[in-house]
């Protein structure tokens, strides 16, 4: 069979204040009719640069060479795109191929409806005959794609439909136009787990359904074990491994792949070694009983309950995973234990004492250390790394005298590997996984009796989550603090959580050790959070997909 | 801020491109010189900005340009060419003090107001609303005349001068520096200082203030030249400073005024073009500076294939 796209000897550099920045080194891609190809990689390794550069979305500043060719899957793909005259990309585009990008609130317009975006491609390629008969073909595609009660959603703005639906929207503007490739740039990657599955589900659909080939890239193992044929990764520009999926993961040749998959948490494989040696006489570190958390609505309208009665416990060196989708209140447990946000109702102790509420300056500071999600955006700009670090030993003892404090920074850089070079360097001279070891730091800086991490390892690529995670339990071994461990990723929870809470719209849905709760979940909720889950390994998923319900139980 | 453009400055004029770079490099220039010429002002100007007489007796009224005089003398008897130098010095001081008298409170002002927000805060942003109603010229006018009865003294002209231009530039700086602080308190490494325990003061010090105070160099490039402006017009509106303590442009178009239709054109071109100048010079230093911060501007095309180390930035 001949080929959709055959990229050859692709090359893109980026001019930058500094000089040209290469991107892409050489790529060689094809694919064929049908078949999903995913572009695997760490963020900086140009498989966004590679896919953008097939329907001619680089920025001005890139400088291309090299051949990306489109074809109609009838004969060898003749036309590059790289060369086309403005007006023959715009015909190529949407008809031989189309993109579906990762934010489908960002992707849609929000001043249009569904149904008059889903036109726009019809229009523009002069296709669908009459107003009448492409609102038809519209609502057909909404319908085909799964939105539910298509005649009325056709009318919808974006903002009134899910996040799940816009993507299927996205999805439906590709697909009116009969286009032979989809390329989706991190499809799922905004998306809830639960969602995630569907909008996967729905790409499967694309190709036994439609045929269309499907262009797929991601970070996410699991995803690629779900959907894709063939697998290329790729590693500072260049594919360093191009392989069918099942004997990629089976056997990864090149030792990148090896890493990269090995860093990967697989779910269901048994995370910590049993509870720690918790006193369970001991004072509880935090009790909360039905806490609950509002955010005020707007004048005259009614605010929002993020948290509605929720009750657990943190005992002295334990570590409590909390999970749930966005919306879930996870976050927001977190925040209103480190005080930053005020706690509407409910009790919530801390070390015994109970948090009183509006003090502006809680007792508490300084005793709970707080990892945050982002670490590019967690440290002041300003600030040396050493600084950002000693800045609680600064406030809260700085009788130590600065001599003192600058040497308590630099033993806590060593404390999480960093080499105290980097304490004198600015944030922004830091890659993620650095960042973070220095978020930590700071965060452990006062020896706190708790850690709430946040999040702490999902703005990171695959292989500097596993250190960090590594680095996190090794700490936590060494030191014995409490943890609020807050993710939406089951893995990683399962990997570093004695137990587990899990939330549903801002009350408990679950709750237990880890290995019983995403073991053999009871609730309902749970089992569908935990079968959602896209498995890292293509064999498994196949199965897990076929009955959802036994594989949909981890560690079988 | 500074810093930065300090470091991308030299780099941008090698590699700006065509409009952009001409425009930098003019305000520039032109900025350059009349610093250069307020600073340098007593040894550049052949007589000083108040002399009638040298060795050789008086001046004399509305002399032609000759070698003693290269721009002639005005309707008063001074040197045109002295007056227009020494002129420099008066601009560039209503600029450092119109400044100052501003930049200071308005960035405290917006720092409390939105850091803290509130009460406070509502207040603040009405009464810089409120501020904004009073045409400057009209205030200067009153300030001049409330501070020394309108024939004014140097302190008193640019002292009216200078308190005008800050009443109507405060609440530029409050509100611009009240958006970045309102913005900033947001950022994660706020909450991260909070969750330590830092106070609000030194959480508004150590980590707001620096964060939000990067526009302000643009601002107050733009705002010299109304500085100038202000002064300038209270000169020609007769109620600038007295030709005795100051050389000032504003007063000298003013008395240039009749000499225009009796063909005599050296007493009102010179001060015309120093005022011209040098407005053109900052708003466009201000201007570049602008395209400079703002990267989404700065146009980049093809670059020189040159392989660095680092890689792209996808995702």
């Amino acid at each position: 069979m001949t080929d959709l796209l055959r990229i050859e000897e692709l090359h893109v550099d980026f001019a930058t204040d500094t000089g040209a920045v290469p991107a892409v080194r050489g790529v060689n891609l094809s694919v064929a009719p049908g078949e999903v190809l995913a572009l695997v990689g760490e963020s900086g390794s140009g498989k966004t640069v590679t896919a953008r550069s097939v329907l001619g979305l680089l920025p001005d500043t890139a400088t291309v060479r090299g051949r990306v060719l489109l074809g109609a899957g009838t004969s060898e793909p003749g036309e590059d795109v790289l060369t086309a005259p403005a007006a023959r990309l715009r015909a190529l585009r949407g008809t031989h191929a189309a993109m579906v990008f990762q934010e489908p609130s960002t992707a849609l317009n929000p001043v249009f409806t569904i149904g008059w975006q889903l036109t726009e491609g019809l229009r523009a390629h002069g296709r669908g005959g009459s107003k009448a008969e492409r609102r038809a073909l519209a609502v057909d595609w909404l319908d085909k794609v799964g939105i539910p009660d298509p005649a009325t959603r056709v009318d919808h703005y974006p903002h009134q439909l899910s996040g799940g639906q816009k993507q299927r929207a996205v999805i439906a503007m590709a697909l009116a136009l009969d286009t032979r490739l989809i390329v989706a740039d991190e499809p799922t990657t905004a998306l809830d787990v639960t969602v995630q599955a569907e909008i996967l589900e729905l790409l499967h659909r694309c190709r036994t359904d439609f045929g269309t080939a499907v262009l797929l890239i991601t970070h996410n193992m699991g995803v690629v074990a779900d959907l894709a044929d063939r697998v290329a990764v790729m590693r500072a520009g260049q594919v360093v491994e191009q392989a069918p999926v099942r004997d990629l993961f089976a056997a990864p040749a090149h030792p990148y792949t090896r890493k990269l998959l090995a860093a990967v948490p697989h779910f269901g494989t048994g995370g910590r070694a049993g509870p720690q040696t918790a006193d369970v006489q001991a004072q509880h570190v935090v009790r909360a009983s039905g806490l609950v958390v509002d955010y005020p609505g707007r004048l005259g309208r009614k605010g929002f309950r993020a948290v509605d009665g929720v009750s657990f416990e943190i005992r002295p060196g334990e570590v409590l995973g909390l999970v749930g989708e966005s919306g879930s209140g996870k976050t927001t447990i977190g925040r209103a234990i480190a005080g930053l946000t005020a706690v509407t109702g409910g009790q919530l102790e801390l070390f015994g004492e109970p948090l009183t509420r509006n003090s502006r300056k809680p007792r508490t500071a300084g005793r709970i250390g707080y990892v945050f999600q982002d670490p590019a955006t967690s440290f002041n700009p300003l600030l040396t790394i050493a600084e950002s670090i000693a800045e609680p030993l600064v406030v809260h003892r700085r009788e130590l005298g600065a001599q003192e404090i600058r040497a308590q920074a630099e033993s806590l850089l060593e404390a999480v590997r960093l080499p105290r070079a980097y304490a004198d360097r600015y944030p922004h001279e830091l890659s993620g996984g650095q960042r973070q070891r220095a978020g930590l730091a700071r965060a452990l800086a006062l020896r706190p009796r708790l850690l709430i991490a946040d999040e702490p390892t999902s703005a990171l690529d695959v292989s500097v989550q596993a250190k960090v995670l590594d680095l996190f339990g090794e700490l936590q071994r060494e030191l014995g603090f409490a943890a609020l461990f807050v993710s939406h990723d089951l893995a990683v929870v399962e990997q570093v959580a004695d137990r587990v809470v899990v939330l549903h719209r801002g009350r408990i849905a679950e709750e237990g050790p880890t290995s019983q709760v995403l073991g053999s979940p009871q609730d309902d909720y749970t089992r569908r959070l935990v079968a959602a889950l896209p498995v890292p390994d293509p064999v498994r998923q196949a199965r897990r997909q076929q009955h959802p319900v036994e594989e949909g139980v981890a560690g079988s | 801020m500074a810093l930065v453009l300090a470091r991308r400055l030299p780099l941008r004029l090698r590699t700006g491109a065509g409009v952009q770079r001409a425009m930098l490099l003019t305000g520039l220039v032109l900025t350059g010189l009349f610093v250069l010429t307020a600073l340098l002002g007593p040894l550049l100007a052949p007589h000083g900005y108040a002399q009638l007489r040298d060795g050789g007796g008086l001046f004399g009224s509305q002399q032609h340009p000759s070698g003693a005089h290269p721009l002639g003398t005005t309707i008063s008897g001074y040197d045109v060419l002295s007056r227009t130098v020494w002129g420099a010095r008066t601009a560039l001081l209503i600029i450092v003090v119109a400044l100052l008298l501003s930049v200071v409170p308005g960035t405290v002002l917006g720092l409390v107001s939105g850091y803290l927000g509130g009460k406070l805060d509502r207040l603040l942003v009405g009464l810089a609303d409120a501020l904004y109603a009073f045409p400057p010229l009209l205030l200067a006018i009153l300030m001049s005349l409330v501070i020394s009865g309108g024939r004014s003294s140097l302190v008193g002209g640019l002292g009216a001068a200078a308190c005008s231009v800050a009443v109507s530039f405060i609440p530029q700086y409050f509100r611009v520096v009240r958006a970045e602080v309102i913005r900033v308190k947001g950022e994660p490494f706020v909450d991260a200082a909070r969750v330590i325990g830092t106070g609000p003061w030194r959480i508004m010090t150590r980590h707001v203030l620096r964060n939000s105070v990067r526009t302000l160099p643009l601002i107050f490039t733009i705002n010299a030249s109304e500085a100038i402006l202000t002064l300038a017009g209270l000169g020609f509106l007769g109620f600038g400073i007295e030709p005795n303590s100051a050389a000032e442009w504003g007063y000298d178009l003013n008395r240039a005024v009749a000499d225009v239709t009796a063909g005599i054109w050296w007493t009102a071109i010179p001060p015309g073009l120093g005022i011209v100048l040098t407005v053109l010079g900052t708003t466009l230093l201000g201007e570049g500076l602008t395209d400079l911060a703002d990267p989404r501007l700065r146009r980049r095309t093809g670059a020189p294939t040159l392989p660095t180390d680092g890689g792209g930035d996808d995702d």
